[in-house]
């Protein structure tokens, strides 16, 4: 159970999921699907998950040392936004060999599923891990269907 | 025969099977940041998802381990629909040099933001000297 939000791509529910293949498409010099409009460069931080069940959709923004003070949160239909700053303290005594740490501000754009309830998202900000859940609509759950 | 080929040769075959099962874990490289100043050397590490008991941070004379695992909240019957991180388990390590303290490292943890500071042995610390005008 664990293992599946970190390994398998295999629905397409989501356009982000799109970019993976336009990167192929620019490491083989084609271009056969084309890209999500909100796609971004790999690598962009921070880096996102998406997991989805019947019941909802969570989002993992995997940012740490981040100040949740920081963080802008909104959600319009199924689009929700996430942006913030993450301020990486500089020691101006200090010499630096390796400065890998994104500085700076940051914003992403989740296209989630269209039967998300946009007016119950919950957040919290734990082990530099952000997790948003967003309830699915009630309607929009299977529903067992009794044949008489 | 090369000296990479000369130093797999001379391992045990386990040491060198255990090494190439660690190798082939899919493991993610945490970005760093690593700076010095007049009392030692520091490395920032990003292990976002790691919390304290998951953390194992291991010097040894000449070198620094840092290792940690994943562990989120997760809903049963989870499916992934778009997965930037594919790996559940951070791992980078360092070469040490002599100067460096490693008996009285320090390790502290917020936020998924992983702090080590190493000393440096007072003899290597820069003195100030004075130029006197003769």
């Amino acid at each position: 159970m664990f293992g599946t939000l970190f390994s398998s791509l295999d629905t397409n529910l989501f356009d982000e999921f799109r970019r993976l293949e336009s990167e192929m498409d620019q490491v083989f010099g084609r271009s056969s699907v084309p890209a999500g409009i909100r796609a971004v460069r790999r690598g962009t931080f921070p880096p996102i998950n998406v997991g989805s069940t019947p019941d909802r959709v969570d989002v993992y923004l995997f940012a740490a040392g981040l100040d949740p003070k920081s963080l802008e949160l909104s959600i319009q239909q199924n689009l929700l936004s996430v942006s913030g700053q993450r301020k990486v303290e500089v020691n101006p005594a200090a010499d630096y060999y390796r400065r890998e740490r994104y500085d700076g501000e940051f914003r992403r754009v989740i296209t989630l599923p269209d039967d998300v309830d946009p007016d119950r998202v919950d957040a919290k900000y734990r082990d530099g891990v952000l997790h948003i859940t967003v309830p699915r609509r009630e309607a929009a759950k299977p529903r067992q269907i009794t044949v008489n | 025969m090369t000296a990479a080929a000369q130093a797999m040769a001379k391992r045990e075959p386990a040491d060198v099977a255990g090494a190439k099962a660690r190798e082939d874990e899919l493991t993610l490289a945490p970005p760093v940041d690593i700076f010095e100043d007049a009392h030692g050397i520091a490395v920032q590490a990003e292990l976002p998802g790691v919390s304290k008991d998951r953390l194992n941070v291991q010097a040894d004379r000449n070198s620094l381990l840092i290792e940690g695992d994943v562990a989120i909240d997760m809903p049963s019957g989870m499916e992934a629909v778009y997965a930037d991180v594919q790996a559940t388990r951070y791992r980078r390590s360092f070469v040490l040099s002599g100067e460096l303290e490693t008996e009285r490292i320090e390790a502290s943890l917020k936020d998924g933001l992983l702090t080590v500071r190493i000393p440096k042995r007072a003899e290597f610390r820069p003195r100030k000297i004075e130029v006197r005008v003769a």
